[in-house]
């Protein structure tokens, strides 16, 4: 049985954690910025997707066909096989500087695998939107863009917000995976201090940063539903 | 203005709706249609603005085919307005902005053109106090007024209105169909499908009784519900006296 001081001493060692947390800290600024730049990639590329998927025109339907090719591939193999196949695969052709760095190709990586799940998160959105809003707004003389636009959309985002949340949650950690193809983020930096001091508290260090992070996105979301129901709904059944 | 359904078939899947369906609406004229439900009253007007297209037959306005296969339908449905059973309001906008999206995308008004459209709308029906309310905040009658003022903000020719008071509770009823009755005399050609029968003999020029997807009777309301010729048309008569909705 490991006695609970061994515990400590191995995992919550405070002098440990002070010497590790402002390294931990300064390489996380990379896995924020991965996260913010792939982001509003990821979003947009998803719209584009799940819209293209979502067409009734039937002059897209090759386009539809790709898409749903794309989404099937990129959902149907793990982002970490991603991450090696892209981020180290397409730097070894031969690419000139900047383009040869893996922090670029791995963040294009994420984008590729993470906008094909939020693709089908917003799809399920505008699924969601009852067929008569369609009628309504095609009535009124509006084409299927802009109803997709006007009527559509800002409905289906507004009922996708919980799992789009979730998934960026999910983003937000993966962006530790591109460590695997070399940049020094967060979970490189505490994999060298727990070699260098053979202590794991650095993990737990690495841990307590990121939950600082993902808990108020989480509550975040709450706080926004929350306040968007309060503003469309009158009564509330308790 | 000039409505004419020639010859019109409708089916979905296997099931008939409309079965050489023929009509001819003048400028202004307000038409009732009446028949039990799955009669094709709701299916008539979905054709004639469009929103479901026709198997066999025609539909002309003003002489022009608007039923062809491949025509851009959306500047013919800027003539058509269509309010519907179940409101189909935007939830997300204010009423305001119901009013006057297709207003300003459509139409491509100004801003303050189109505000003031719905203003002048909302006030006419007593609805102004609640041009900043959302859908949600308001009531069945007030919602299905919204509707038919964001239908008439198009200024259409033509309006649809397809069983606009089955969705409301009983005390409500009456406030849509006073909307209504203030529209007629505006000179705006109104198709009403409706289960309101004393409405429809106050209200319409004409009135049609359909039965399995097609005209069976119609004339003046006094002698549709007076002196009915067709033997369905009294059979459905008398039913809807039996639940006393006449």
């Amino acid at each position: 049985m490991p006695r609970w001081d061994r515990v400590k001493e191995s995992f919550f060692n405070g002098e440990r954690l002070v010497d590790s947390f402002p390294r931990l800290l300064d390489a996380f600024v990379l896995d924020i910025k991965i996260f913010a730049w792939s982001t509003p990639a990821i979003i947009a590329l998803a719209l584009v997707l799940a819209i293209a998927r979502s067409s009734r025109n039937p002059a897209l339907f090759p386009i539809r066909i790709f898409v749903i090719g794309y989404i099937d591939i990129m959902r149907g193999v793990p982002v970490i096989l991603w991450i090696y196949l892209i981020g180290f695969g397409v730097p070894g052709v031969g690419l000139e500087r900047p383009f040869n760095s893996p922090l670029l190709w791995g963040s294009v990586a994420l984008v590729m695998t993470y906008s094909a799940y939020i693709a089908e998160v917003f799809r399920a959105g505008i699924d969601s939107v009852h067929e008569s809003q369609r009628a309504a707004a095609r009535s009124l003389g509006l084409s299927n863009w802009q109803t997709m636009r006007f009527v559509i959309l800002p409905q289906a985002i507004r009922r996708v917000v919980p799992p789009l949340m979730n998934d960026l949650v999910s983003l937000q950690k993966d962006v530790a995976l591109v460590s695997l193809i070399g940049p020094i983020e967060i979970l490189r930096q505490a994999n060298i201090d727990k070699a260098k001091f053979a202590n794991f508290t650095p993990y737990i260090g690495a841990a307590i940063i990121f939950l600082m992070i993902t808990i108020p996105l989480t509550r975040t979301t709450d706080y926004l539903l929350a306040r968007e129901r309060k503003r469309t709904s009158a009564t509330r059944v308790r | 203005m000039k409505l004419q359904l020639a010859n019109v078939h409708k089916s979905f899947a296997e099931r008939k709706v409309l079965a050489g369906l023929n009509l001819e609406v003048n400028a202004g004229e307000v038409v009732s249609f009446i028949g039990s439900s799955g009669s094709g009253k709701t299916t008539l007007l979905r054709c004639v603005n469009l929103l479901e297209p026709v198997d066999i037959g025609s539909i002309f306005l003003d002489g022009d085919e608007i039923s062809q296969i491949g025509r851009d339908p959306d500047p013919i449905r800027r003539r058509i307005g269509i309010v519907f059973q179940s409101f189909n309001l935007f939830p997300h906008m204010s009423v305001r902005r119901n009013i006057t999206l297709a207003l300003t995308e459509v139409l491509n008004k100004s801003t303050q053109e189109a505000d003031e459209t719905a203003h002048l709308l909302l006030e006419r029906f007593n609805l102004n106090e609640k041009i900043d309310a959302y859908p949600d905040q308001l009531s069945g009658g007030q919602q299905q007024r919204v509707a038919i003022v964001r239908a008439l903000a198009m200024n259409p020719e033509v309006l649809l209105l397809d069983e606009i008071t089955s969705a409301l509770d009983p005390e409500l009823v009456g406030e849509v169909l006073d909307v209504v009755r203030e529209l007629k005399g505006s000179g705006i050609t109104m198709l009403i499908a409706t289960h309101e029968m004393n409405f429809a003999r106050e209200i319409s020029d004409r009135v049609c009784f359909l039965d399995t997807g097609a005209i069976a009777e119609q004339g003046r309301p006094e002698q549709i519900f007076n002196n009915p010729n067709d033997e369905r048309t009294k059979q459905f008569l008398r039913r809807v006296q039996a639940v006393g909705k006449t």
